[in-house]
């Protein structure tokens, strides 16, 4: 049965920061993919990064060093 | 037929340019609309093009670069986005109509007052020209990098320089030059940098966009879908969304960013010299043929590979017809959308034929041409 895990969400001012952010992390080896936004951030549409939620302290010390922009990160629980 | 219309569009593009557009046709979903595989394979390439034209411009961030149609939308999008009823604006008789009829349209619709650079007998303007124009209520200088009827290049790092020293926002019209000359927003103090992808970035045509420098607000010139803050009923503020409201032509861009990794990869200096070695070959070749009238300043500044001249008193459009059908030269006769600087040539009633290389001609294309001229000029 599917159950909901809890998951780092990445949210992002414009796509652009978004496809930086993925190409970013595929390049470096960090995990994660682009989803769209789950309701709990933000009601309309738009793409977002899920990783781990483990791994929020590590993202945010990498994106302060690279100048990486995003809108905030939040942990939600998310199906699959 | 030989092909020297270039400073219109690049017919010869990259095979890589071609080759990219038909697999985007093949696999492309919408950029910016969902995270399935065929919007991602969408916003990918659209990415990495905005990651190419930051690293060929100096542009401060891919999210800087805004993809339009064509220039003359970067224009409209610059213009009518920073300047407010009042504002002073500097320019030049160099500008195509895509920087003139935006801004005559403001001086009718918002009071913007226009000055307006005069050339030297060679159709050259000088930074101190410019300079010479600006007054306490002036917001910004606009130019274009080159002339699109002689080439002449303006010194673009020298008024950047004037510019930041007057705290004016300085917008640049870079059709004639993108990818053939070296530009480096930062270096030159550029704060809007118009291009256009399918002349000198030999992309396909719908590409072309503006890079915004670092602090720069630009209001949106249209508004609509944007992907994301559905519900806000304002466009949203962050670059590039700001002002791509709309699907974007992901097909193009596509081709676009195979055509600027290309230029990065062969290198700017390396087109530049080509193609300004071929335009210098032609006008070595016509410049000395009697009753032709070369247009320009051939001294050695540096220039786009433009060449326009008229033969004795020729109409230019008969010239080019029989360019086309006699010989299977194709160049651009008549005004080519610069009104100012053919007032200034003196060639309003008989305009200009215009020769223009691009990176893909040969000297055998060059020779054939002048011994066209030639044969035209000896009747």
């Amino acid at each position: 049965m599917r159950r909901k895990k809890p998951a780092l969400v990445i949210a992002f001012a414009s796509t652009a920061h978004a496809m930086r952010v993925e190409a970013f992390c595929a390049a470096a080896g960090l995990p994660g993919r682009l989803i769209p936004v789950p309701r709990e951030i933000t009601a309309g549409c738009g793409l977002a990064f899920k990783t781990l939620p483990e791994e929020e302290a590590h993202f945010r010390t990498v994106f302060a060093q690279e100048g990486i922009e995003y809108e905030g990160m939040y942990t939600v629980d998310l199906w699959g | 037929m030989i092909y020297l219309d270039n400073a219109a569009t690049t017919l010869k593009k990259p095979p890589e340019v071609a080759a990219a557009v038909v697999k985007a046709m093949e696999t492309m979903g919408n950029a910016d609309r969902g995270s399935h595989g065929g919007a991602l394979a969408a916003a990918r390439p659209v990415y990495a093009c905005r990651e190419a034209l930051k690293e060929l411009f100096h542009a401060p961030g891919a999210d800087h670069v805004v993809f339009t149609q064509n220039a003359t939308e970067a224009l409209n999008i610059a213009i009518s986005g920073t300047l407010a009823p009042g504002d002073h604006v500097v320019t030049t008789d160099l500008e195509h109509n895509s920087v003139l009829r935006p801004l005559y349209r403001l001086e009718a619709e918002r009071g913007v007052k226009l000055s307006f650079a005069a050339p030297d007998a060679c159709g050259h303007v000088s930074p101190s020209a410019i300079e010479a124009l600006i007054r306490p209520d002036t917001r910004a200088i606009i130019c274009t990098h080159a002339s699109n009827l002689t080439g002449e290049v303006i010194d673009i790092e020298a008024v950047g320089r004037i510019a930041k020293a007057r705290d004016l926002l300085f917008i640049v019209d870079a059709s004639q030059t993108a990818g053939a000359l070296p530009i480096d927003m930062e270096r030159m103090g550029i704060g809007i940098l118009c291009f256009t992808g399918h002349k000198g970035l030999m992309g396909p045509q719908g590409t072309g966009g503006l890079c915004i420098g670092e602090g720069v607000e630009i209001r949106p010139f249209k508004t609509g879908g944007s992907g994301i803050h559905s519900f806000s009923k304002t466009q949203p503020e962050a670059y590039p969304t700001r002002l791509e409201a709309g699907t974007l032509n992901g097909h193009g861009i596509a081709g676009l960013g195979a055509a600027v990794d290309h230029i990065l990869k062969t290198g700017v200096d390396a087109i530049g010299q080509r193609e300004e070695m071929l335009m210098r070959r032609f006008y070595e070749g016509v410049s000395g043929i009697e009753g032709v009238t070369v247009y320009g300043d051939f001294s050695g500044r540096r220039r786009a590979a433009i060449v326009a001249l008229n033969i004795r008193d020729m109409d230019s459009a008969e010239v080019s017809d029989i360019l086309s059908e006699a010989y299977g030269i194709a160049t651009r006769p008549g005004a080519h959308c610069a009104p100012r600087m053919h007032e200034a040539l003196g060639t309003r009633e008989q305009g200009a034929v215009r020769f223009s290389f691009s990176y893909y001609n040969t000297e055998a294309d060059a020779d054939a041409a002048i011994n066209a001229v030639k044969e035209l000029a000896e009747g």
